[in-house]
């Protein structure tokens, strides 16, 4: 399936979860965040929800700033 | 001389908060860091870039700094809430300081979005320390609405002008309920130290050291600045006077 991972076009198997996603893109697990489609999906949640064509996914992290 | 700088009930050991941004690299904001003695940072949420190694958290956590995540570059309330709870998520802490502003030219405050956002940020649980203008009237709204500091800025953000409007200032800290906390345009210590002879509670900057020509040194200087400058305004300054005023006696001069 092929979903928007910030901004980008991603392929992922079917049935991925967002732990997956990180997993496979985020150099850490740590810092990050993780939303679907507008919504923020809870970390302690990542492993259990299946991500589906065409869906937004942003992934951010902390950064110098402020 | 034990006078902590209380926020939400957190006591934080120092009276100077520390932006991260701007810093050329992680080892010149470590060292600007520990010369500024701060117990609290800022930092942003941008996404994850899976070319970057280190984190700004690795330098923070380092320092033991307590991280604040910050809503920086959300123009409207519905995107500020959003990234404040992309940060609780990511950093696992309710504290956030909200900024929302209106366009990239001026960077100043959208009343409108602000006051809409703080009123959502607050329900959903955070500890709200709002980036705002010197407006008094609009720091008491942001109050009401139950924020936890009130954030004015002495100039725009990264300008270094100074505090533009030591009135409205002090405007703002004889009602405040909450802490007030100088944000952005502070561009050398002498503003830093008028902050807090205004009686600000704290400054946050971020680039009048992050962009110094010696960060480490500009950091120790603001500490020193806020330092000073709470001393000041605990002491208790002299009126200012039209006319002098002899500090050696009149009585006892020779005739000569």
């Amino acid at each position: 399936m092929t979903l928007t991972l910030n901004g980008e076009p991603v392929d992922l198997p079917d049935g991925a979860t967002v732990a997956d996603l990180v997993a496979t893109c985020a150099p850490s697990v740590r810092g990050v965040a993780a939303a679907v489609d507008g919504a923020v999906v809870p970390r302690g949640t990542w492993d259990r929800v299946a991500l589906c064509e065409g869906q937004r996914v942003e992934l951010l992290t902390a950064v110098q700033g402020g | 001389m034990d006078d902590p700088l209380i926020i939400a009930g957190q006591e934080l050991a120092s009276r100077l908060i520390l932006g991260t941004g701007g810093a050329p690299s992680p080892q010149v904001l470590d060292a600007a860091i520990a010369a500024s003695g701060t117990a609290m940072s800022t930092v942003a949420m941008r996404r994850v870039d899976p070319g970057t190694a280190g984190s700004v958290l690795d330098v923070l956590i380092g320092r033991g700094v307590r991280v604040l995540p910050n809503t920086a570059g959300c123009r409207t309330a519905r995107e500020a809430l959003l990234t404040a709870q992309l940060g609780r998520e990511a950093l696992e802490t309710d504290w956030v300081k909200l900024e929302v502003v209106a366009d990239d030219e001026t960077l100043l405050p959208d009343p409108a979005e602000l006051l809409d956002a703080t009123e959502k940020l607050v329900a959903d649980g955070f500890t709200v320390l709002v980036y705002t203008s010197d407006d008094p009237i609009l720091a008491r709204r942001l109050q009401q609405l139950g924020c936890a500091a009130v954030m004015p800025l002495g100039a725009p953000i990264g300008s270094g002008l100074g505090i533009l409007n030591p009135h409205n200032i002090e405007l703002i800290v004889a009602e405040a309920t909450v802490p007030v906390v100088l944000d952005a345009g502070i561009g050398t210590a002498s503003d830093a130290a008028l902050a807090m002879e205004l009686g600000c509670d704290a400054v946050l900057l971020a680039s009048a050291v992050t962009r110094a020509q010696d960060p480490a040194m500009m950091a120790a200087a603001m500490a020193a600045g806020v330092t000073a400058g709470r001393l000041a305004y605990r002491a208790g300054r002299i009126p200012r006077r039209v006319h002098a005023q002899a500090s050696s006696p009149t009585r006892g001069m020779a005739v000569l």
